[in-house]
């Protein structure tokens, strides 16, 4: 069954190289034991040389095992000699399993069974320098012929950079033969380099063009090089295409990182967003501090994290000193990875509880004195952190995620990861859902209300204190939806609030509080500002305190932030 | 009970607390009754009890909530501790003129900003300047432009967060992540000898006692009467022709010196400072001592500030793992439950004695006829 399997294998890899290996009949397995067999030296080379081109995998482990003295030549019994590799554990007598070199399969006794063979008793295969020499040349260009794409193309860049001319007819050979537009690029850009240390100046020029063409963000090293090289060697017109392809280079960087900043700009700026917007509601419409606002963030991250575990293996849990087991569903495959659909509504659910327990337990005797909400919720938040660590533990915890949110899209060297593409996506959801649920729904009104004159909406029958109630659990669970976002982008451990909090209050502060639009714009302005500091500033904890910086002289020109809502009162 | 009887009992209370601080503590502790450990726990609580009176000059006093103490209570104390860093000399681990740490961050010889600091006097000026400048900028700019209330808090809170990520990183020169330690000598005396923890106890209780004194001198004149009209109705003193942004920017800058002393007297004792001093926790756990002690109270902090670390000293040691459930806890009961703090106490069972016996004298009454 396993020969069977290998077989496949190998006329798979066969079918891939088709075309390219001077011996496509033959196996790399069969090249490599007519090597062994090869009467002189020379011809030992030229047939190992032949196997360059090929991408089998079982070439390094053959060539790797010839060179470490482990490939032996077997005479049988009818005196036909037959190479072998021996592996496995020797036993008593030191024997151990023997492999044909050819077919890869058990050596056969003439009975049918398999062998078993002392290699001290058998001759190993000679190798000598040249040999050794001939065999790196297979390896280096072995990953080349790979049917792993990425594999592939570091392959290929690898061998650009290095800018050995001998490993030139390779590529070329193989550039004859991809199908593949990635991996033709980088094929191209690797000749290309390697041109540039050729002798003749036209071929460098040709070169150099191909990379203007190309502007690849590697090639810069090796461009500076040869623009020494031309400046150093009286070569002006060299120089100057050397030139020209440096600048191309450069402002593709440029470019790349402008809009690499811009697109980290934003899913940070969405972040913040996610994670503001549930205090923009608790803070700037009810005008409760709320210093939990942060372990609400950790309760959604949390509930991802139970989530996923009993979609999977279950948890145990021992905190207080009692133990015991969440049930597991020990799902697989596309179920599991569909526990983040899940976690979503139930982060939500979970903070928002969270939310409603607090504000009937504390916040509903301070709505009158905002400073002393302040104080009360730190300890709550203090209390809820502690609860944290009893619970799952001091050190962060893992929070695996599902495979369409952790892969990544390259467009133009600029890398888009997905988890980060869906915050973007899913805060504008959010965004959307708020508004939708404060100006469309009937609760929305209440709470609008509510909020505008307390007192007054009491008088019109209005029940405020469940009011209340409902917009801190809505802000609150705005906070646990963040939660199971901040999960699939990073640490989950019992602090993760206290990382967040000043930029929350910070974002709600600088849109006006009680505004959500200036909210959305402060989000993604210090997102932005954020992430443009750093690639200038080359430091993201100076970026970091600059924005704040920043935000207490933007403070000074706009103390009620980007949107004041107007308001003929003293105190508004 | 008169005004000035409450005024004549409260110097009597001063005068015997700050001769048992400044006299007869120091004097036991000499004679081995109280032991170094002790005096040393105390002499940390002093300071604490400076940093929970700038805070309330500015909350209980002004209605000023500013977490940014914390920050002016380090930045006293890593001017000290440079100083200190200097006179370490060539004593440290790799046996050279200058600190470790910038040895180790590739520093051959001193970094400019760091050569005054080798003078004592200089060092001394720099606690009382660098956080009163800081004070004072931050102050204005905030103050100008009427930021108050939770705003101010939560800007406060910014800056403290700020400075802190700043000292935290290692190219600022000030030690990162680990700060200042391993002192060995102040004014030429030994640091780690008891006498000197004796001295610096003391002057530790004569600065909390002088500010106490201060402080209470302040709140009778007529600016302190402007400060609690602030606390009680800005826009009233703002229609009344007051410039209230004056007022409150000369409170800040003179809590902020408070704090800052405070630090600076606290690195000696404590042997440490680094960036974890500064966050803004710290300033919430200052002003936890002051709301427990009672705001708004000269009393309230410096009693709130030793409870409190008491507290801690003992809880962090027998109970390691419910700490923080107790700090919480005191947030939201004291928030919730004791408005006044600890002091007020005494006042609650008054009225509640005298209610009670009210309602007893109402029942009784028409019984008799």
């Amino acid at each position: 069954m396993n020969f069977f399997n290998r077989t496949v294998r190998l006329l798979a890899f066969a079918a891939l190289t088709l075309g390219f290996v001077a011996h496509a009949a033959d196996s790399a397995g069969a090249i490599i034991a007519k090597a062994a067999l090869a009467e002189t030296p020379a011809q030992r080379i030229e047939t190992i040389t032949s196997l360059i081109g090929s991408g089998d995998e079982s070439i390094a482990g053959l060539l790797a095992a010839w060179k470490e003295d482990a490939l032996f030549v077997y005479t049988a019994p009818d005196g036909s000699k037959i190479p072998v590799q021996l592996s496995g554990d020797k036993d008593d007598k030191d024997s151990q399993t023997a492999t044909r070199v050819d077919s890869g399969k058990p050596l056969l006794s003439p009975a049918g069974k398999p062998l078993r063979l002392v290699a001290n008793e058998l001759t190993a295969v000679e190798h000598t320098s040249a040999l050794r020499r001939a065999m790196k040349a297979v390896l280096d260009l072995l990953d080349l012929s790979t049917p792993d794409l990425k594999k592939r193309i570091s392959a290929i860049q690898t061998l650009g950079f290095a800018q050995d001319a001998e490993k030139l007819a390779a590529l070329q050979a193989r550039q004859k033969i991809e199908s593949v537009p990635s991996a033709q690029r980088a094929l191209r850009e690797a000749i290309a380099l390697i041109g540039l240390k050729d002798a003749n100046p036209e071929v460098k020029l040709a070169s150099l063009q191909e990379l203007t063409a190309l502007h690849t963000i590697g090639s810069a090293d090796a461009l500076k090089a040869a623009l020494a090289d031309a400046e150093a060697t009286h070569h002006p017109s060299l120089a100057a295409a050397a030139r020209l392809a440096l600048n191309a280079v450069e402002s593709h960087l440029t470019r790349v990182n402008f809009f690499g900043t811009l697109f980290r700009g934003l899913s940070l700026g969405s972040i913040l967003l996610v994670v503001a917007l549930g205090l923009a509601i608790t803070f700037g419409l009810m005008g409760v501090i709320n210093m939990a606002h942060g372990e609400m963030i950790a309760v959604g991250a949390y509930t991802t994290y139970v989530v996923q575990n009993i979609f999977g293996t279950g948890l145990a849990l021992s905190p207080f000193g009692f133990s015991f087991h969440l049930p597991s569903m020990n799902t697989g495959g596309w179920l599991y990875e569909s526990y983040f659909i899940f976690a979503l509504p139930l982060s939500f659910l979970s903070a928002a509880l969270v939310g409603i327990a607090m504000e009937r337990t504390v916040i509903q005797w301070l709505y009158r004195r905002p400073l002393e909400s302040l104080l009360a919720t730190w300890g709550v938040s203090l209390f809820l952190q502690q609860f944290f660590r009893r619970v799952f533990g001091s050190n962060n915890v893992q929070v695996s995620s599902p495979s369409y949110l952790s892969d990544n899209w390259t467009f133009h060297d600029i890398i888009f990861g997905w988890n980060r593409v869906f915050v973007i996506g899913f805060a504008g959801l959010i965004v959307l859902g708020v508004w939708l649920v404060l100006t469309r729904t009937s609760l929305g009104l209440l709470i609008r209300a509510v909020m505008q004159n307390r007192n007054m909406a009491a008088c019109m029958g209005v029940r405020t204190e469940r009011v209340n109630m409902l917009t801190f659990g809505l802000g609150s669970g705005l906070a646990g939806l963040a939660g199971a976002f901040l999960s699939q982008i990073g640490n989950v451990g019992p602090s993760l609030g206290q990382s967040y909090i000043v930029d929350c209050f910070m974002t709600v502060v600088v849109g006006g509080v009680g505004n959500l639009p200036g909210t959305v714009v402060s989000a993604f302005g210090i997102g932005l500002a954020d992430q443009s500091l750093q690639q200038i500033l080359l430091n993201p904890v100076l970026g970091k305190i600059t924005v704040l910086v920043a935000i207490i002289l933007f403070l000074q020109w706009r103390p009620a932030g980007i949107f004041v809502t107007k308001s003929r009162s003293l105190e508004g | 009970m008169s005004a000035s009887t409450t005024r004549r009992i409260e110097f009597i209370a001063v005068a015997v607390i700050a001769t048992l601080l400044i006299v007869v503590f120091p004097l036991l502790n000499s004679a081995g009754v109280i032991s170094n450990f002790t005096l040393n726990l105390w002499g940390k609580y002093l300071c604490y009890a400076l940093l929970a009176i700038s805070v309330d000059l500015l909350w209980g006093y002004t209605g000023l909530l500013s977490l940014g103490q914390a920050l002016f209570f380090s930045l006293g104390g890593y001017m000290l501790g440079m100083h200190l860093m200097r006179m370490i000399g060539d004593l440290g681990q790799y046996r050279k003129p200058i600190p470790d740490f910038l040895i180790f961050l590739g520093w051959t010889e001193l970094p400019t900003f760091w050569k005054p600091f080798s003078s004592f006097p200089f060092a001394a000026a720099m606690v009382i300047l660098l956080p009163g400048l800081v004070a004072l900028i931050f102050g204005f700019l905030a103050f100008r432009s009427r930021i108050k209330g939770v705003y101010f808090s939560i800007l406060t809170q910014a800056l403290t967060y700020g400075g802190s990520l700043m000292f935290f990183r290692n190219d600022m020169l000030m030690g990162g992540n680990n700060g200042f330690t391993d002192y060995k000598f102040l004014l030429g005396a030994d640091v780690r000898d008891a006498s000197t923890q004796r001295a610096l106890f003391i002057a530790t209780a004569v600065t909390l006692v002088l500010v106490y004194l201060g402080c209470s001198w302040l709140s009778r004149t007529k600016l302190g009467l402007i400060q609690r009209a602030i606390r009680d109705g800005e826009n009233r003193v703002l229609f009344s022709g007051y410039a209230a942004a004056g007022f409150k920017l000369f409170i800040f800058v003179v809590a902020a010196l408070i704090a800052s002393v405070g630090g600076a007297l606290y690195v000696p004792q404590v042997g440490i400072i680094n960036p974890s001093e500064m966050t803004p926790d710290k300033s919430l756990e200052a002003v936890v001592w002051v709301a427990v002690g009672g705001r708004g109270t000269l009393v309230g902090p410096v009693v709130g500030a030793i409870v409190v670390n008491a507290l801690k000293s003992w809880a962090t040691r027998a109970y390691p793992d419910l700490w923080l459930f107790f700090l919480g806890g005191m947030f939201i009961i004291v928030v919730l439950f004791l408005p006044g703090g600890i002091v007020s106490i005494p006042v609650r069972i008054k009225t509640w004695w005298a209610r009670r016996a009210a309602a007893n004298a109402a029942n009784s009454a028409p019984v008799a006829p």
